[in-house]
């Protein structure tokens, strides 16, 4: 056989091979932390905050950790699309297609898309500090969506700067204003910012290094703004380094319930994009 | 019916306020580089540059603050991260791309997804459930001199590669997709086989962007903190072989949160941690992405 053939099967192979491997750390990843986690989740946990003794293996739930994620996530996703739906209304509408303050807004949430969130957090921190703050769910809440606006932005401007110009002038000849576009715009790009909404909830329920510092860590759930809160990440974090083995297993249960909302999140997502794309031109 | 001129100026109002927005963003770079800084100058008086970037002792209550071991611990779990995860990615997009029908892209992509959308924190519950006993039991004793718990450099690069693979992966599809299909079919007009194709046309063509992907990778790597602070093993050391413990700079800083307001010095060591960090990733961002957008607008 001639020898480019030789190679072609051997990277063939290869090929499957690593085709393989991602599906295997695909699996992995979810079955070890449901095998190790399901046994251990039982309904008490979701639904009751920590009794005492908690950290020691005694009675009690993560309900805290549960309820401040779904805070954090909430408001933040919210203020994240206040922010980014008129920024990138303004980067495809009001802004040409070759526009320089285009290239470089863009290039600024590519860059801070990149920024850990470990960084996001430690700057937090460090501003809050600067305002005579503590650690609460304000800060937390603000954080998280400092790190979810690019996402948001990336995503949903990906989409709008394939929306079609022809439409935009079609709604400048019938008299309308630049601003007045925008029922037309939002209703093209609604698929889109509904999977960026996911993707960012996502994000946000998932990140850890950014609330450390800023959103801290409670026993209750938090009645207001200026308390500290915790979150479902951290819980799994903190209650894993605890020596005792109840208090670990509290983690994996922990861990499943992230899990599955995340899962089911990036279903969705996937979902969204391939139904929802009806009112596109 | 409202009239043209406050039309019109709502309109200009409006964009105006876009505009504040769009500039607060491009605010935050800056705010952000600056705000560290500050932060982190009371050691840089105390302490030059290159003292702090090559001592090795990290005692922050005798003063002494060596950041060699984290920035150590840093580059080899990155590295080893980039090794593995290089390759098999690059393979996968290659199968997704110049192999594979359609319909396999149609089931492989939700997954990708997944992998992509699975936080941090439990990829550290995975590694301490899977990687760290592995090695610890089946690696460890064949390799390494005296016992070992699992928590090593080792197993925060496998966890550290399989969090860039689907990042990389995306990437090298939008990179192979914007290669056109004229290319390929002269090539296999020639009597190329696909292997052929890929390597002389579709990888020449993509070389630079593929490199600019894994600027983006390394950089999304260096600031990985929870999963790779809970399967690292935490010493401060410089780590000498896979098999030792490390303690990478993201992992310094989330450890030391709580203790660092006891000392302004401290405080403005692990300032100094988050503003060496946030500085490689800008300008590796800012690099590799003004590639990328080169590449995708010549295509």
């Amino acid at each position: 056989m001639k020898r480019k053939f030789i190679e072609e099967h051997i990277f063939r192979v290869l090929m499957y091979l690593s085709v393989a491997i991602v599906l295997f750390f695909v699996l992995n990843v979810v079955v070890s932390v449901f095998k190790r986690g399901i046994p251990v989740l039982t309904w008490e946990m979701i639904t009751s905050l920590p009794g005492g003794g908690f950290y020691i293996g005694k009675e009690g739930g993560f309900l805290n950790a549960i309820v401040g994620s779904l805070y954090i996530v909430g408001a933040s996703t919210l203020l994240g699309l206040v922010f980014s739906i008129p920024v990138v209304f303004y980067l495809n509408v009001y802004l040409g297609q070759d526009s320089k303050l285009g290239y470089i807004a863009r290039l600024a949430f590519d860059v801070l898309f990149g920024i850990p969130s470990i960084v996001y957090g430690a700057f937090g921190f460090t501003v809050m500090i600067f305002f005579g703050l503590r650690a609460s769910l304000l800060g937390g809440i603000i954080v998280v969506a400092l790190l979810i606006i690019p996402i948001l932005i990336r995503s949903m401007d990906e989409v709008a700067k394939t929306f079609p110009k022809d439409i935009l002038e079609a709604t400048y000849s019938l008299g309308a204003t630049r601003i007045e576009t925008i029922g037309v715009v939002m209703r093209q790009i609604a698929p889109a910012i509904a999977t960026a909404t996911l993707l960012s909830i996502g994000r946000a329920i998932g990140d850890a290094a950014g609330v450390m510092f800023t959103a801290g860590f409670s026993d209750s759930i938090p009645t207001s703004l200026s308390q500290q809160t915790a979150t479902l990440p951290l819980s799994v974090f903190f209650q894993l380094s605890a020596p005792q083995i109840e208090v670990q297993n509290r983690a994996y249960a922990a861990a499943v319930v992230l899990t599955v909302i995340v899962l089911i999140l990036s279903i969705g997502g996937r979902f969204i994009t391939s139904r929802f794309a009806r009112n596109k031109v | 019916m409202q009239t043209l001129r406050f039309r019109l100026l709502k309109d200009r109002l409006t964009g105006r306020l876009m505009l504040v927005f769009t500039m607060l963003s491009l605010l935050l770079v800056v705010g952000m580089c600056v705000g560290l800084y500050i932060k982190s100058a009371p050691i840089l008086h105390e302490h030059s540059l290159g003292e702090l970037l090559s001592a090795s002792s990290w005692k922050p209550l005798k003063n002494q603050f060596g950041f060699f071991p984290f920035i150590m611990g840093t580059l080899w779990v990155t590295g080893i991260a980039v090794l593995i995860a290089l390759p098999v990615s690059l393979l996968m997009a290659i199968y997704l791309m110049e192999y594979a029908h359609s319909r396999v892209r149609r089931y492989v992509y939700p997954l990708l997804d997944i992998l992509a959308g699975i936080p941090s924190v439990i990829y550290g519950v995975w590694g301490t459930l899977v990687i760290v006993p592995f090695i610890a039991t089946h690696i460890a004793p064949r390799f390494a001199h005296g016992p070992s718990s699992g928590y090593t450099v080792l197993a925060s690069g496998v966890v550290l590669s399989v969090m860039i693979l689907p990042l990389l992966v995306s990437l090298f599809i939008e990179l192979f997709a914007n290669v056109s299909d004229e290319l390929r079919e002269s090539s296999m007009a020639l009597g190329a086989t696909p292997w052929q194709t890929t390597k002389f046309v579709v990888l020449r063509k993509t070389i630079a962007g593929i490199v600019a992907s894994v600027v983006l990778a390394i950089s999304r790597a260096l600031g990985e903190t929870v999963a790779v602070l809970m399967v690292c093993g935490n010493l401060p050391q410089a780590p000498r072989s896979l098999l030792d413990a490390c303690y990478p700079i993201p992992a310094l800083i989330a450890n030391n949160y709580g203790e660092m307001l006891s000392q302004p010095l401290y405080e403005a060591a692990l300032m100094f941690a988050a503003f060496i960090l946030f500085f490689v990733v800008l300008v590796f961002n800012l690099g590799s992405r003004m590639m990328l957008r080169r590449m995708s607008k010549t295509a």
